[in-house]
């Protein structure tokens, strides 16, 4: 693992990118959290930019307040102290398809240029070299939710040209299909909006094509084309991720991550 | 009490058939390991098993060679990683378990038309997704209102549904808080039901608070109670999920011979749940109970 020094502090890229994927949610409201990485980054986002955010939970929890950040997204500490516990068709046919969700934040194993992702299959669908988990709820909150937040590790083999399954949509072929699609058939969604990894931000471009915004410290475009199965586009004006803050990194390490479950 | 109080092993005899649709549910929270113990233990065969997700409980239940089918939404061990046991019988060239699967939002729709005696749901997902090509019984269908399209799930009614419940009476009235899933929608769906609890209470307990009920006795066939029955996952108030056993399932499940060792050893040579609780110890039951954040009482009135 590589770590990165600044003047008085040192972090690794996995916490560079839960930092930046937490300052994503400045301003909103509603999020819908998404199983692993995205629940560190919306629990820490919480606890510093947006502490008004209300955290909904697919499991069936609206305003969880979890004192502790749990292994999995369906633990006890996410109902103790919530505003709401709803049956799970509740959670699903009232919040997210009844247009109360602002952003769904999601975890991928591959994804595209246009921000469509596979979580379901590596290989064809019916003798994978790789079976994954599949949807869960990920392919109703990329329909319905109204922006969509990915964050993942950047690999060649997880940044490709052709994604092996699509099982949530992205911005399908392009900005002008997907948003003729979107405006037919009436989606809530407007598409992904950002794409936190461990080397840098992006956010989708005129194109709806995925465009490095800002590198991380430490990483180098080279770094960023050796993992990405396309050529990528990058902003004129290619900024810096600010380093997180001595405050992030104790929240990470030793109130929401001590163990290293996410860290690691 | 006695009423449709039974043991689990003479519930699961009864109950559950061989070539059965079995839907064990509750989401993260509240999974009867105990009834899908007693099914191995049993070597009932064919089964197709339906959940959300499958969990470890379907792990173990497709590493003993229980199930013919799976039918699911999200497949994995939360936090930690894969299912290696599925992951084993659905891989390359040799895979040999029928998968069916939905978004969660299409399994708890499908538990929903079982339940309502519906002929599908509908529901604005699977848009442009290779889902509905992986499954074909994923269907799109337009609005009979003329406002454009939908994807349709069908039914989907368990011959058997397993619940965990905190509570129930001997009747089978099961009351549940915390995490609530889809358990009452499976229920309902399901043509026979078992309630599983952590405890017994008489009648006069459910009826001061009604509102707690998510499934009445006139479904259940059958109350077992099983102290403990949901570890390693976990019932709110009672004990904590035991993450640690998740995680060692990982090593275990990847290695066949060690998954059989486990099986052997917790499940075929133990009689029942209760032997598996002492087998525990006390001192990993202690770890996973927590203090106590007790409700406010609310007031239902007295209206004569």
């Amino acid at each position: 693992m590589s770590v990165e020094a600044t003047s008085d502090q040192s972090f690794t890229r996995t916490e560079m990118m839960i930092v930046a994927a937490a300052r994503e949610l400045a301003g909103q409201h509603v999020c819908f959290v998404g199983v692993g990485l995205p629940n560190i980054a919306v629990n820490l986002a919480k606890r510093t930019i947006a502490p008004d955010l209300e955290l909904v939970y697919e499991a069936g929890v609206f305003g969880a307040r979890p004192a502790r950040l749990p292994l999995s997204i369906g633990d006890p500490t996410i109902v103790t102290g919530a505003t709401a516990v709803t049956s799970m068709f509740e959670l699903f046919a009232f919040y997210l398809q009844g247009g109360l969700i602002d952003v769904g934040f999601l975890g991928a194993a591959q994804i595209d240029r246009f921000g469509n992702i596979n979580t379901t299959v590596i290989g064809g669908y019916l003798h994978p070299k790789t079976r994954l988990p599949g949807s869960g709820g990920a392919c109703e909150i990329a329909i319905n939710a109204r922006q969509v937040f990915v964050i993942m590790r950047q690999g060649a083999r997880s940044f490709v040209e052709r994604i092996d399954f699509r099982t949530s949509p992205g911005n399908l072929g392009g900005a002008e299909q997907s948003e003729r699609i979107r405006r037919e058939e009436g989606w809530l969604g407007r598409g992904p909006s950002v794409v936190v990894t461990d080397l840098g931000i992006y956010h989708f471009d005129e194109h709806g094509e995925m465009r490095l915004d800002s590198l991380h410290p430490g990483a180098t475009l080279d770094e960023v084309r050796a993992t990405m199965g396309w050529e990528v586009r990058i902003a004129e004006a290619l900024g810096t991720t600010p380093a997180p803050t001595a405050e992030e990194l104790w929240l990470i390490r030793e109130e929401l991550d001590p163990e290293g479950a996410y860290t690691k | 009490m006695s009423g449709k109080v039974a043991s689990m092993r003479d519930a699961i005899a009864e109950l559950v058939r061989d070539g059965d649709t079995v839907a064990i549910e509750g989401f993260t929270h509240l999974i009867s390991f105990a009834a899908g113990h007693e099914i191995i233990r049993q070597r009932k065969r064919d089964l197709v098993l339906a959940r959300m997700t499958p969990d470890v409980i379907y792990d173990q239940m497709i590493a003993a060679g229980t199930a013919r089918k799976l039918v699911f939404s999200w497949l994995g061990n939360p936090g930690v990683g894969g299912l290696h046991a599925i992951r084993r019988v659905t891989e390359g060239s040799e895979a040999s378990l029928e998968l069916e699967e939905y978004s969660h939002f299409g399994m708890v729709a499908r538990y929903t038309a079982g339940a309502a005696n519906l002929p599908f749901f509908p529901l604005r997902s699977y848009f442009e997704t290779d889902l509905p090509v992986a499954n074909p019984l994923i269907r799109e269908i337009e609005s009979p209102y003329g406002d454009g399209k939908v994807y349709a799930v069908p039914p989907l009614k368990p011959d058997v549904t397993i619940v965990h419940a905190q509570r129930a009476s001997a009747n089978g009235d099961a009351q549940v808080w915390g995490l609530l899933g889809c358990q009452k929608e499976a229920a309902f769906a399901a043509e026979r039901v078992v309630v599983v609890v952590e405890e017994l209470v008489d009648e006069s307990i459910i009826r001061a608070d009604p509102n707690r009920t998510i499934i009445p006795g006139l479904i259940v066939d059958a109350v077992v109670v099983e102290p403990w029955g949901a570890h390693p996952s976990y019932v709110q108030g009672r004990y904590d999920r035991d993450n640690r056993f998740y995680r060692d399932w990982d090593p275990i499940s990847r290695d066949v011979e060690a998954t059989e060792a486990w099986l052997r050893e917790w499940v075929h040579d133990l009689g029942g749940r209760a032997g598996y609780v002492e087998k525990l110890g006390q001192d990993r039951l202690a770890s996973l109970t927590p203090a106590s954040a007790p409700s406010g009482v609310v007031d239902y009135g007295a209206y004569r």
